[in-house]
């Protein structure tokens, strides 16, 4: 008679839910043979037997949550007095002979990429772009504001809301509206050494100026051969609000990720929005900072360190899972988020990557997850055609091809200008339900 | 026609008075010959297959760029549209430098990467050379901006051809700089044609000058053929925009005697319309008749012209002995390191 004990599927795992029986009593048992489904909060692991016999014996029923680690579950009759299945993540799993692809990675192998930065404090969006704004401008004088709003309004959307009061009105400075002209200004400015951050109402209004940013800002260090450069951020809400039509409704992401001479960036939660856009404005380079208008309000948790700052080109992985991977960013990774929720409850453990930066993108944490679950579906809120997702999949194609065991799969939103009736916007925008299908056609 | 200096006239600022010495007019004459025998040469490297693209020749308005370079100082920044060569040499920009640029050598200012159109010299306060048609105005009052930030005194003179004085940011740009007291004075240089459309087929208010006025801007039209009468306005409008009264614009009646770009069909004027212009405007020729009437010897201008003869050839040679680029340079300057 041999014991089966719950295994611990990582070093702290004290506990677990016994989510699954896939064998029942009186069945044969190979050495190999996945027996049940063992889940954390963080991800779902495969038991396997390590021994041949009988089941005779099923201790712990399944969906019995907080099984303690070790506890034996289930008898089996006819194995070896040493008999022990091993603790048998998918990762894990033992190579066939001859692998027809290459091995999945384990779900460990990965490095930390972010810095432990301890205690936190709770804010918006909002607030975290303010403070590293300030942050940033009390720490280096060639740093300045300059947009529709900023100053005497206190900022369109309330981002910049006090700064006139402590930088004065030479440092956070309103602009009449005339986006190609103040948009030349500024990469003017920031040719002759100054550091702008240049606040757009919208995205939307960018395009007057989209030509400044293009051909005077990305392209000059090259067309001077290194000797004179930009660096500027360009930010404000991208993508769509709600309810406000075409003109304001759209993401242009893929738009300026085009671009060599340019790196793009797309906060999610506040800690993204403060970190990166304080290392934007350090960034020697013109950094285009899209933002979400919804966003700004949300609130997430924020390192207190007055240090706090995180890499421009690092995604970071919201939620780790096994079996497929969703890559979004911006706001499209809260769908992302419910979408995995969803999927979870339907046993399929998706790992979510937010990916912050869009360029450079950072193809090691896309492929290390996609190696890991062999499923990857891109989520964007922009349109579909020659968009983020259709990168994204054209980079896991090229990385992960004999990893992957089903197409890679985009959502995006409906290749349409945008909607104002409220049903035909929700129709027009990726929501968790259209992600959960993605990835369940991917099975 | 170019505007005889009867025919500049006062708009808002106070008609300039002439002024240049025989010693400053012979280095003013000196300068704009170099343009001139810089740009011949470029045209000829041109036809020989050496230079290739767009190569936008500067012959003909050469008093516009070196009279205004005579009102600077250091510290003072210059930006220009996509005829740029002569903007370059008058700010003291290497000519081997330059021509290893056009022939697209690893000896050029951009290491070959820019072209023509794209020279940049932070050193001597040369901030382009572009290729969009009026972009440099935003950019050039973005840098006369940064002098207000700083609070300095410099001031940035940005070029522009009457054809983007059309554009809707040069209008936005004057509306910025008169807002803001920005010290930048803007200078179309009118050569009459862009590319082939005439200014009275282009723009429904032909006199240039007045395009400062709905801001309040100071402005003058200038005779840009004349170097004396160029540096005379020059003067008004960089004291103006140094003593933080804001931008001033002047219109240089100028005229281009090649075509836009190396290839012209030159069916837009006739020949006798630019034969005229080199007969009775050159500023060579004008600027050589006042050093004669100052007391220059013929002896001491042939001197002169041996040199500026010798500096082109030189830098002829240059351009073609440097060697291309090193092909690892197509990936370096995309984005700064680190």
């Amino acid at each position: 008679m041999t014991d089966i004990l719950m295994p611990a599927l990582s070093p702290t795992m004290t506990e677990g839910t016994l989510a699954k029986w896939l064998k029942k009593v009186g069945d044969e048992v190979k050495s190999g043979d996945v027996i049940a489904e063992i889940e954390t909060d963080k991800a779902t692991m495969e038991v396997e037997a390590v021994d041949e016999g009988t089941l005779t014996e099923i201790l712990v029923a399944e969906g019995t949550e907080g099984v303690a680690v070790n506890a034996v579950i289930a008898r089996l009759n006819g194995g070896s007095e040493a008999a022990q299945p091993a603790p048998a993540p998918k990762a894990e799993a033992p190579a066939p002979a001859a692998p027809a692809r290459p091995q999945k990675t384990a779900a460990t192998a990965r490095e930390p990429v972010e810095k432990e930065w301890g205690a936190t404090k709770t804010m918006t969006v909002r607030e975290a772009l303010r403070e590293a704004m300030v942050a940033e401008m009390r720490a280096d004088k060639d740093v300045f504001l300059m947009g529709e709003e900023v100053a005497q309004y206190q900022g369109a959307y309330k981002i910049s809301q006090g700064m006139l009061d402590e930088f004065g009105p030479r440092r956070v400075i309103d602009t009449p509206i005339t986006e190609h002209g103040f948009t030349g200004m500024a990469v003017g400015a920031a040719m002759n050494g100054l550091k702008p951050i240049l606040e757009f109402m919208t995205f939307n209004f960018a395009m007057q100026a989209i030509d400044q940013i293009i051909n005077s800002a990305a392209k000059t260090l090259y067309m001077s051969g290194g000797q004179m450069g930009a660096s500027i951020v360009f930010r404000g809400p991208n993508g769509a609000a709600a309810r406000v039509g075409a003109q304001h409704s759209q993401c242009f992401a893929s738009w300026y990720a085009h671009c060599p001479g340019l790196k793009v960036v797309a906060p999610w939660s506040a800690a993204d929005a403060k970190g990166l856009l304080r290392a934007a404005i350090r960034d020697p380079n013109p950094v285009i900072f899209l933002e979400n208008e919804i966003l700004y309000g949300h609130s997430f948790e924020v390192p207190e360190d007055e240090d706090f700052i995180l890499p421009i080109g690092k995604a970071k992985v919201e939620r780790e899972g096994s079996d497929v991977t969703i890559i979004s960013f911006s706001i499209m990774v809260d769908t992302a988020l419910k979408a995995a929720e969803v999927l979870a409850e339907q046993g399929i453990s998706a790992e979510v990557i937010n990916l912050r930066t869009i360029r450079p993108l950072d193809i090691e944490t896309i492929a290390a997850s996609v190696k890991k679950t062999s499923r990857v579906v891109s989520l964007e809120e922009g349109w579909p055609f020659a968009g983020i997702g259709a990168e994204i999949i054209a980079v896991v194609t090229e990385h992960c091809f004999d990893w992957l065991d089903a197409p890679p799969a985009r959502v995006a939103g409906v290749d349409v200008p945008m909607p104002y009736a409220a049903n035909l916007e929700k129709l027009a925008l990726p929501q968790p339900d259209w992600v959960v299908d993605a990835v369940k056609k991917l099975f | 026609m170019a505007a005889s200096p009867d025919r500049a006239r006062k708009t808002t600022a106070k008609k300039p008075a002439s002024a240049m010495d025989r010693d400053e007019l012979l280095d003013a004459y000196g300068h704009m010959l170099l343009i001139r025998r810089f740009e011949e040469k470029a045209g000829q490297l041109y036809g020989m297959g050496l230079i290739a693209g767009f190569c936008h020749l500067y012959i003909g308005q050469e008093a516009v760029v070196i009279g205004m370079q005579h009102c600077l100082k250091d510290g003072d920044e210059v930006i220009t549209s996509y005829r740029d060569h002569g903007h370059m040499l008058a700010t003291g920009m290497d000519p081997k430098g330059v021509m290893a640029e056009l022939t697209g050598r690893s000896g050029g200012y951009s290491r070959g990467k820019g072209g023509s159109m794209h020279m940049f010299s932070k050193e001597k306060g040369f901030f382009g050379g572009h290729g969009i048609v009026g972009a440099q105005v935003s950019l050039g009052t973005g840098i006369a901006f940064s002098n207000w930030y700083r609070q300095n005194d410099s001031v940035c003179l940005t070029y522009y051809g009457e054809g983007a004085s059309n554009q809707g940011q040069v209008y936005e740009s004057y509306n910025l700089a008169s807002l803001m007291k920005l010290p930048v004075v803007f200078i179309i240089e009118n050569n009459r044609y862009a590319m082939g459309t005439s200014v009275e087929r282009a723009t429904a208010s032909t006199d240039l000058s007045h395009n400062g006025q709905p801001w309040g801007m100071p402005s003058l039209a200038v005779d840009g053929m004349d170097v004396l009468a160029v540096k005379a306005a020059g003067e008004l409008a960089v004291a103006h925009c140094r003593a933080g009264k804001g931008p001033f614009l002047l219109e240089m009646k100028t005229y281009r005697y090649r075509g836009h770009s190396m290839s012209d069909p030159a069916k837009y004027r006739t020949r006798e319309e630019v034969q005229k212009m080199r007969a009775e405007h050159d500023c060579l020729d004008s600027a050589k008749k006042k050093l004669e009437e100052l007391g220059v010897s013929e002896a001491e201008l042939k001197t002169l012209d041996d040199n500026i003869k010798a500096r082109v050839q030189a830098a002829a040679e240059f351009a073609q002995a440097s060697p291309e680029p090193d092909p690892a340079e197509l990936y370096t300057d995309v984005l700064v390191e680190g």
